[in-house]
């Protein structure tokens, strides 16, 4: 007899154990595991962009792009981002904890082809956008003619003419894209040298042999980097663009390093969040959630006495095991994700409420202790599980529907509250009538007090029925 | 023993009262979208060398306007931040363009830098006129699809008691009650503290009614035990009364223990969420007064069949 609370409380011992220590894991490793708990973009600031493919695109072109962006996203540093195909033309990137967003997005989109153009001996200035016959049709910003122009910083302008590509940019050889810091006694000047093959590279000797002392422009993504006056023929291809940042430097670094991007991408919807508001989301959230539990645990035991008392320790074991459960998959912890942990406190408190309101009915019908708690948890499960199953079916739908880019925060939450849902069925079921079933063996704890069925203004109606 | 059944009109006038106002509310005013579902874009500034009373809501709208933002609604106030208070913007403008979004922030950020000093982007969020219509779509699909899955459930899991059709329709028309209230009290609250609907709002409203169902679940589920050891003699509306009495005690406790976790979130955890904790709360709130003043009494109504009686008694009855 005994056998049959023992071996399930062991069980229970051992899953908290074992969860107690992914939670609480030392410098979040467990055995050799990152364990530390990833918080989603809205926790720790960053940004998140849906971008969509101008045109008909096949899919594995958008394959493709989306390879290219994800080496451009390692090449920024930004650690657990994600890039992500979203149905045909869709490509979603998250960059968790990036510090300038727009720059980042810039860099990512930007589609890399790098051109050399016949100015036939004008200079142009650098930052306009120019047709060239590799690209004729650039896309340019949308400028509001109504407006009037802010002297500052003018509108760009489209050059009229359509100059002739030297090179094309499907040539460049990517292996020799390179970052050079030149240190001459002028200036400091970050440069990022690069070099053509086959044909781009012999038209590129040809060219500039014929036009020594002409100007040449540098041309990325239609927009002029710089003119330099051809000094000598470039021969073998090789050349580098001089910026004046190293941050500019490093963008056309990673637009060029990881090969152009195949289409022309369109932002449709993004969302930029800041590290200080993420910060003070966290700390209101754990307030919240620590608040909430104790407030929980305070009316369980006044109200249920023992019982309640034991279903705060089946609490704790189910926030200890959700925790864990968190850390170890690891589920991204986003606000929507702790506020249907909070609400899944009140599905696991709901179902130890259903078992005792049962068990409280059972002994005012004067069964034996024992009796009554097997009573009760029999008679309580048919509304437990199907309540849990409709609020299951709720979440399964919440999630499907939250794969939608525009509405991504309500996956968390149906995650959390499924999880929340079958581990608190575990917890009603298991561990508290476990717990109670080994207390009611012992003789000390059978005082109705503790039970709160003594002095219940009720007690004559409900057994009169 | 205290009647609960044969006072079912009252409790049906209690629920008529509370969603008519906000069914005129919402025929009015409708609801105020959020950019989630109508698109648009969302700035969140912080001027942390700038008092709020310094902020000219009309001088940051024209800021906007210059750089082709025309229409921005522009809300200051003040918010704290580690204990600090600090003066804050929210503008809702136009999405951003989808060619060069970048270069409109900065350029609004520069422009708004000069007239105010340093200016942190707390959150901008932008929705484009795409995603946001397949948003709405996923939301009625969603919404449809759930009430159809919980009904189809509710049949089967009640296919030994009698008429089993007949619990899931009054737990979906329960359910139905507390989104009227809902979006009535959405409309209300919209109109009065410019309540958004947004991603959030759904979010809250589908748990809402997995909720409702959920309470609706353990009443019914008494009612349908009750019926298997159904005495000789015993009236429907006896048997359907004392389910009620009997998963009352459950029924408040587990609602004080959402009330009580809920209202920490709203008092401790965030603005973000803050809307979505009130609608929550609202929500839940009708969802235990449907299971046990509605759908339980519905099932009464629908016994008798009293839809014969309304039209020979006249209105008396249906109010």
């Amino acid at each position: 007899m005994r056998n049959r609370e023992i071996v399930p409380f062991l069980f229970i011992m051992l899953i908290t154990g074992l969860c107690a220590w992914i939670a609480f894991a030392p410098d979040n490793t467990w055995l050799g595991r990152d364990v530390s708990v990833r918080l989603g973009l809205d926790l720790q600031g960053g940004t998140q962009v849906l971008m969509k493919a101008d045109g008909v695109v096949e899919k594995d072109i958008m394959a493709t792009a989306a390879t290219v962006i994800e080496k451009r996203v390692n090449g920024l540093g930004v650690s657990e981002a994600i890039v992500q195909l979203s149905g045909k033309d869709r490509i979603i990137v998250e960059l968790p904890g990036v510090r300038d967003p727009e720059q980042a997005i810039e860099t990512l989109r930007g589609t890399g082809r790098l051109e050399f153009i016949d100015t036939k001996g004008k200079f142009l200035n650098e930052g306009t956008i120019v047709r060239t016959s590799g690209n004729p049709e650039p896309k340019v910003p949308e400028v509001d003619a109504s407006k009037p122009v802010d002297p500052a910083n003018p509108q760009p302008t489209v050059s009229p003419e359509v100059y002739q590509s030297i090179t094309d940019g499907r040539d460049l050889d990517t292996r020799q894209v390179a970052l050079r810091v030149t240190n001459d006694k002028i200036s400091t000047k970050p440069a990022v040298s690069f070099a053509f093959t086959g044909q781009s590279a012999s038209d590129l000797a040809t060219f500039t042999a014929a036009n020594i002392q002409k100007p040449m422009c540098i041309v990325l993504d239609n927009v002029i980097v710089s003119c330099p006056v051809v000094q000598s023929a470039l021969i073998g291809g090789s050349g580098e663009i001089t910026t004046n940042a190293r941050a500019d430097a490093e963008k056309i670094l990673n637009q060029l390093k990881y090969g152009s991007l195949p289409i022309t991408l369109s932002i449709e919807s993004s969302r930029t969040v800041s590290a200080t508001l993420g910060a003070n989301s966290v700390q209101a959230s754990i307030v919240a959630g620590m608040v909430g539990l104790i407030i929980v645990a305070l009316f369980m035991i006044i109200y249920y006495r023992l019982p309640g008392l034991l279903a705060t320790v089946a609490l704790i074991i189910y926030s200890i095991i959700i925790f864990a459960i968190h850390k170890l998959i690891p589920i991204t912890l986003t606000l929507s994700g702790i506020a249907g942990f909070i609400l899944s406190i009140g599905l696991a408190v709901d179902a130890n409420v259903l078992i005792f309101a049962r068990l409280k009915e059972e002994l005012r019908n004067k069964r034996s202790l024992l009796r009554a708690v097997d009573a009760g948890f029999d008679e309580a499960w048919p509304a437990i599980r199907d309540s849990s199953a409709s609020t299951l079916i709720t979440s399964a739908i919440l999630f499907v529907f939250g794969n939608s880019f525009g509405v991504s925060l309500i996956k968390g939450f149906a995650l959390t509250l499924a999880l929340g849902i079958l581990l608190s069925l575990f917890t009603a079921v298991v561990v508290t009538r476990t717990f109670l079933r080994l207390i009611v063996r012992n003789e000390g704890l059978h005082s109705p007090w503790l039970y709160e069925i003594s002095n219940d203004p009720d007690l004559q109606e409900q057994s009169a029925v | 023993m205290k009647n609960i059944v044969s006072l079912r009109y009252i409790w049906f006038l209690i629920s008529l009262l509370v969603i008519v106002p906000g069914a005129i509310y919402f025929a009015l005013y409708g609801l105020r979208t959020g950019i989630d579902f109508a698109g648009g874009a969302l700035w969140d500034l912080h001027f942390t060398t700038t008092q709020t009373k310094d902020l000219n809501t009309e001088k940051i709208g024209a800021i906007f306007a210059q750089n082709g933002f025309e229409g921005a609604q522009v809300q200051v106030s003040t918010v704290k931040v580690d204990g600090k208070e600090i003066a804050s913007a929210v503008v809702r403008t136009k999405e951003l363009s989808a060619t060069a979004p970048e270069q409109q922030q900065r350029t609004i950020l520069a422009a708004l830098t000069k007239a105010y000093g340093e200016v942190n982007r707390e959150s901008l969020q932008s929705v484009g006129p795409t995603v946001s219509a397949e948003a709405t779509r996923s939301a009625a699909i969603a919404v449809l699809g759930a009430c159809v899955a919980i009904l189809i459930y509710l049949t089967v899991a009640f296919r030994k008691a009698p008429n089993p059709l007949r619990y899931g329709v009054c737990a979906l028309i329960a359910m139905l009650h507390d989104v009227l209230v809902v979006l009535g009290m959405a409309a209300i609250l919209g109109h009065f503290i410019g309540l958004e609907v947004d991603a959030y709002f759904l979010t809250a409203l589908l748990t809402i009614i997995s909720f409702s169902v959920h309470d609706t679940i353990v009443v019914f589920d008494r009612i349908r035990e009750n019926l298997m050891h159904r005495r000789a003699g015993e009236v429907f509306d006896d048997i359907v009364n004392h389910s009620i009495v009997q998963t009352l005690p459950r029924s408040i406790n587990t609602q004080l223990t959402s009330i009580f976790t809920l209202t920490a979130l709203l008092l401790f955890g965030g603005v973000t969420i803050r809307n979505l904790v009130l609608v929550l709360l609202i929500g839940l709130i009708s969802g235990t007064y449907s299971s046990i003043f509605n759908a339980s009494q519905l099932l009464v109504v629908w016994e008798h069949q009293e839809w014969r009686t309304w039209f020979r008694r006249g209105s008396s009855a249906e109010a």
